[in-house]
């Protein structure tokens, strides 16, 4: 078991998402940052879907209540287990009884906490993850609070190989998030024609600020306003993580992993899969850009992506032998 | 038919042509159900008077993934199941109703005709999303078709009967809504850990019914 020792309603277990639920008006869910959960679980030996925890609101303290590995990725939040500092992207040993404390964040902003074995709560149409809106999933639906003690299942290895200091990802790997400014990729959208040809190129050449109402369902971004050659009205339609919606106020938002699954807003575009984890790291205030790419080209960035996983899994095969 | 990409892994057929077509909506319904059984569609995810098709981009040629699509909307014929028909009871107006009186005098009605309009209607469960078990119901009365709020509520109570941009339905859950509230009902509409979440499906026809009436019958 963990105990929850500090924590904020917005603290969260989350995995991989459910993949198969959209057309019961069920969001995609799981892990804003799908990348640094599944290297976190790959570093102590789970699967890549395993549960884990995310954690935006710091400080956040657990405790373990029995010997286990557990691993910090995601934002650098200056781990400490115990009073000693566990690097960004790392994987230790713990003992029973150890503390594992988060701090606010140096870069980036969600932290992802994996334990071997993954974290057991129920599985809810096809996966462990909180559902704050529809309040199923995860710890009865809510976020974690203090008190709150969490099972965790038996690991499937044993990771008896694993040295004292740990295992973690080289901080040279493409893994990790880039500090500062982030520019991510779209692929152009339904009513992508239908936006004025100087607001098309605005959209690519501002520099987006993130509003102070960014949450898992949404991140409403702040700059130039983009208008439509003319007022559409669309009909409710089911939209994809990652899809760029302009309301009439002009300001665009992109919907999160936990947005309404049907919107009826115009499109511009769709973020890439495969840079969905960098919005997820991008602090209140924070700055973006968009490039617009091709469909191969996102492509590419995913099959890139699962090939680091793929790579990070074989080196850290040999301590789980 | 005009399709779009929606991301890496996703396409999103339009088949409005103007207002609501509800034949094209029953071939939707019929074209989702037989991608289902695809080994490559992902989710088929009907919406009113479109479809937004998922798949794995690593696994399924997304060109092909279109043409594929294209060509199995053209051979695509209705072919409903039969469908249930439920029946809502309704506690209209005062607390439960908070925008009765602005729907009224926004249509130059009474209380009491906007409420008998509306629970005299029929109506379809056209799509199923945004909040986990939301339906999309059609089939409102033009009287009543009330463009959604300038700014939306940051809360409407679960089991809000509720109507906006020409659609009525009910909130499963507690969550924003920027469309009008008419009533309440006591009705679960999604429950996650019964065997079917959902109390609606696609085609299903609603009803609702005053419930002061049905006391006093």
């Amino acid at each position: 078991m963990i105990e929850v020792l500090t924590s904020a309603q917005l603290n969260t277990i989350q995995d991989a998402g459910r993949t198969h639920a959209l057309t019961l008006g069920v969001s995609i869910g799981g892990a804003m940052d799908g990348l640094a959960l599944a290297a976190g679980n790959i570093l102590v030996g789970n699967a890549r879907n395993a549960a884990g925890i995310e954690v935006v609101f710091y400080p956040f303290r657990i405790r373990f209540e029995a010997d286990t590995i557990c691993a910090v990725t995601g934002a650098d939040c200056s781990a400490m287990l115990d009073g000693r500092a566990i690097p960004p992207w790392w994987a230790v040993r713990v003992r029973a009884g150890q503390v594992l404390a988060l701090s606010a964040p140096r870069s980036g902003c969600r932290a992802y906490v994996s334990v071997a074995g993954g974290l057991d709560v129920p599985d809810v149409l096809g996966a462990r993850a909180t559902d704050m809106k529809g309040g199923f999933g995860g710890l009865g639906g809510h976020g974690l609070q203090r008190g709150n003690r969490i099972a965790v299942c038996p690991a499937a290895r044993a990771g008896c190989a694993l040295p004292d200091d740990g295992i973690g990802v080289n901080p040279e790997c493409a893994l990790l998030p880039r500090e500062g400014n982030v520019t991510v990729r779209f692929l152009p959208a339904a009513e992508y024609e239908e936006f004025l040809p100087r607001s098309r190129e605005r959209f690519m050449t501002e520099n987006w600020t993130l509003s102070s109402s960014a949450n898992r369902m949404g991140y409403r971004l702040e700059g130039a306003e983009l208008g439509m050659r003319r007022p559409l009205s669309l009909f409710s339609h089911g939209i994809v993580p990652g899809t760029i919606q302009v309301p009439p106020s002009g300001q665009p938002i992109v919907q999160m992993l936990d947005a309404n699954t049907c919107g009826g807003y115009p499109k511009i575009g769709t973020v890439i899969e495969a840079d969905l984890h960098l919005l997820a790291q991008l602090p209140i205030q924070g700055h973006v850009r968009f490039e617009e790419v091709r469909r191969d080209t996102a492509i590419a960035a995913l099959r890139r992506q699962h090939a680091m996983l793929d790579r990070l899994e074989q080196e850290v095969a040999a301590f789980y032998a | 038919m005009k399709i779009s990409m929606a991301g890496t892994g996703g396409w999103l057929l339009d088949m409005a042509e103007g207002a609501f077509d509800e034949s094209v909506q029953a071939r939707i319904w019929a074209m989702a159900r037989a991608l289902d059984a695809t080994g490559w569609c992902m989710q088929a995810v009907p919406g009113v008077n479109n479809l937004l098709v998922t798949f794995d981009p690593l696994v399924t040629d997304g060109e092909w993934a279109s043409q594929a699509l294209r060509e199995q909307w053209a051979g695509t014929v209705a072919n409903e199941v039969p469908p249930s028909v439920i029946d809502v009871r309704v506690d209209y107006g005062g607390t439960f109703g908070e925008d009765l009186s602005e729907i009224a005098s926004w249509a130059g009605l009474t209380e009491e005709d906007v409420i008998a309009i509306h629970a005299g209607g029929t109506y379809r469960v056209a799509a199923i999303g945004a909040m986990p078990g939301f339906v999309y119901l059609t089939g409102l009365d033009s009287r009543l078709a009330i463009s959604r709020r300038s700014s939306p509520r940051l809360r409407v109570e679960k089991g809000a009967v509720i109507i906006g941009g020409g659609h009525a339905g009910v909130m499963p859950c507690s969550a924003p809504s920027g469309w009008h509230i008419l009533g309440r009902t006591e009705l679960d509409m999604f429950s996650p850990c019964r065997q079917d979440p959902l109390l609606f499906h696609l085609g299903d026809i609603v009803r609702f019914h005053d419930s002061r009436k049905d006391c006093s019958e």
